[in-house]
């Protein structure tokens, strides 16, 4: 059973040998002269001011919370997707009561305005 | 031994080195076809009609130094390109590119592995990979690579739920996650899911194309905005992984499409694993002919596709996919 995952368990060996060996290796290859104005933040020539995470727009954290919703629920029907053909009608029936609790929170959440960006 | 450990590790290698020979050369692709989009050459010097490019690029950036920022990161730095190139080549191991062939008196599948859950194990690692923009974005130290970082992680997860939405109903028509019986029950022309699930096909193509960060929504790249984004301080091979990466997906999408909506290895005359590298590259194409013709859409109305126009259609498609398999039975 666990047999079907091996040759993936060496696909992931390979891909991240293949990422580390390249990097390591350009790392060998190419030079290395770092001097003071070389290794400032590329901000179009002028010094660069105050730290690069300084303000985050909340939007951002509204989205990923509304992310976490969403794909939570998505996630619950994953499992019944694959047997929905076996359960018939009482599978969409289950289905329609499980969207009907989504659909009205999509509601909620547009009539807030969370959905605004501007 | 042979069949868990000779065999497996074969087909791995030669699996992996095809297919990074076709990601470079999507590059070479891309370069040359959206040159001729706009009525110019494209690379033309190294090789025939520039054929050694990506070679050519790889040897380059090899030997170009790489330079740390001062107050970047220097681990998250240094580990981000790896987890791009990384989470995107692990998925070349679950998709089937053609029917079982016998080699030397064995029967040898065209598919690195099977597992049952073949679609989520894609959906999940596609997912990860964006850690790599994420953390190349913050770990720069810089404000353009952090903005860029961001953008890029708020879109990817919200298209991620369309396209979480679209697999769902491909999902409720097939009754398996496993792509080989994906592609099993398309057998017939007919039988294709993008005329079984035209919608789904659309949500899929368009959250797809916003997953793979490619125009019309290059948000943490915007070139023009963001000089370049989340890469901006990235030099050397570790820039070339982020593009590398970049390509991989776009392969593993096309491949994706092809697998679920547009019947797989299936096809007639042709052996089955020309018809799916003859599928795949038709989708990879339609992705630079859409790149080539619509400009770059302003954030919000990225955001606002997605949260009030493709997720109710996905959810809706569902709805209707699960009222006409009950009705069919």
């Amino acid at each position: 059973m666990l047999a079907v995952y091996l040759p993936i368990l060496y696909m992931i060996i390979l891909a991240l040998l293949f990422g580390a060996g390249t990097v390591f290796l350009s790392h060998l290859l190419g030079p290395a002269r770092p001097f003071k104005v070389k290794t400032q933040s590329y901000e179009c020539g002028i010094p660069s001011e105050g730290a690069h995470y300084a303000q985050t727009p909340v939007k951002f954290y509204v989205t990923a919370l509304l992310f976490l919703v969403f794909d939570l629920e998505c996630v619950f029907l994953y499992p019944w997707a694959v047997y929905y053909r076996r359960l018939g009608a009482f599978g969409l029936a289950e289905m329609l009561i499980f969207l009907l609790i989504l659909v009205v929170s999509y509601v909620y959440v547009w009539k807030k305005g969370a959905l605004e960006w501007d | 031994m042979t069949d868990l450990l000779i065999i497996p590790i074969i087909k791995m290698l030669v699996i992996f080195g095809v297919c990074l020979f076709f990601v470079a050369y999507t590059t070479w692709i891309e370069r040359k076809a959206l040159g001729h989009f706009q009525l110019r050459y494209g690379p033309m010097r190294v090789g025939y009609h520039g054929l050694l490019q990506p070679l050519a690029d790889a040897v380059k950036n090899f030997f170009k130094e790489e330079v740390v920022p001062d107050n970047a990161d220097r681990a998250v730095f240094l580990m981000a390109p790896v987890i791009s190139i990384s989470f995107a080549v692990m998925l070349l191991a679950v998709i089937p590119f053609g029917p079982a062939m016998t080699i030397f008196g064995k029967r040898i599948d065209l598919y690195l592995a099977n597992p049952s859950i073949g679609i989520l194990f894609i959906l999940g690692l596609a997912t990860i990979g964006s850690y790599g923009t994420i953390l190349g974005g913050w770990s720069s130290g810089n404000k353009y690579g952090y903005m860029g970082g961001l953008r890029a992680s708020a879109m990817i997860i919200s298209y991620e739920l369309s396209l979480a939405f679209a697999v769902l109903s491909i999902i409720m028509v097939t009754g398996s996650f496993s792509l080989v019986d994906m592609v099993a029950a398309q057998q017939h022309f007919w039988d294709w899911n993008i005329f079984r699930e035209p919608v789904a096909f659309l949500v899929f193509m368009i959250s797809g194309i916003a997953e793979l960060n490619r125009t019309p929504f290059d948000m943490p790249e915007a070139e023009s905005e963001l000089c370049c984004g989340y890469n901006i301080e990235y030099s050397s091979m570790k820039f070339s992984l982020f593009f590398l990466a970049e390509y991989t997906h776009l392969f593993v999408f096309a491949s994706l499409v092809t697998t679920l909506f547009l019947g797989g290895w299936h096809g007639p005359v042709l052996p089955g694993l020309v018809w799916f590298f003859v599928k795949t590259f038709a989708v990879i194409f339609v992705c630079i002919w859409i790149r080539a013709t619509i400009p770059r859409l302003r954030y919000d109305k990225v955001m606002k596709l997605e949260w009030k126009f493709l997720l109710p259609v996905a959810l809706a498609n569902v709805i209707a996919t699960g009222v006409v398999v009950a009705l069919l039975g």
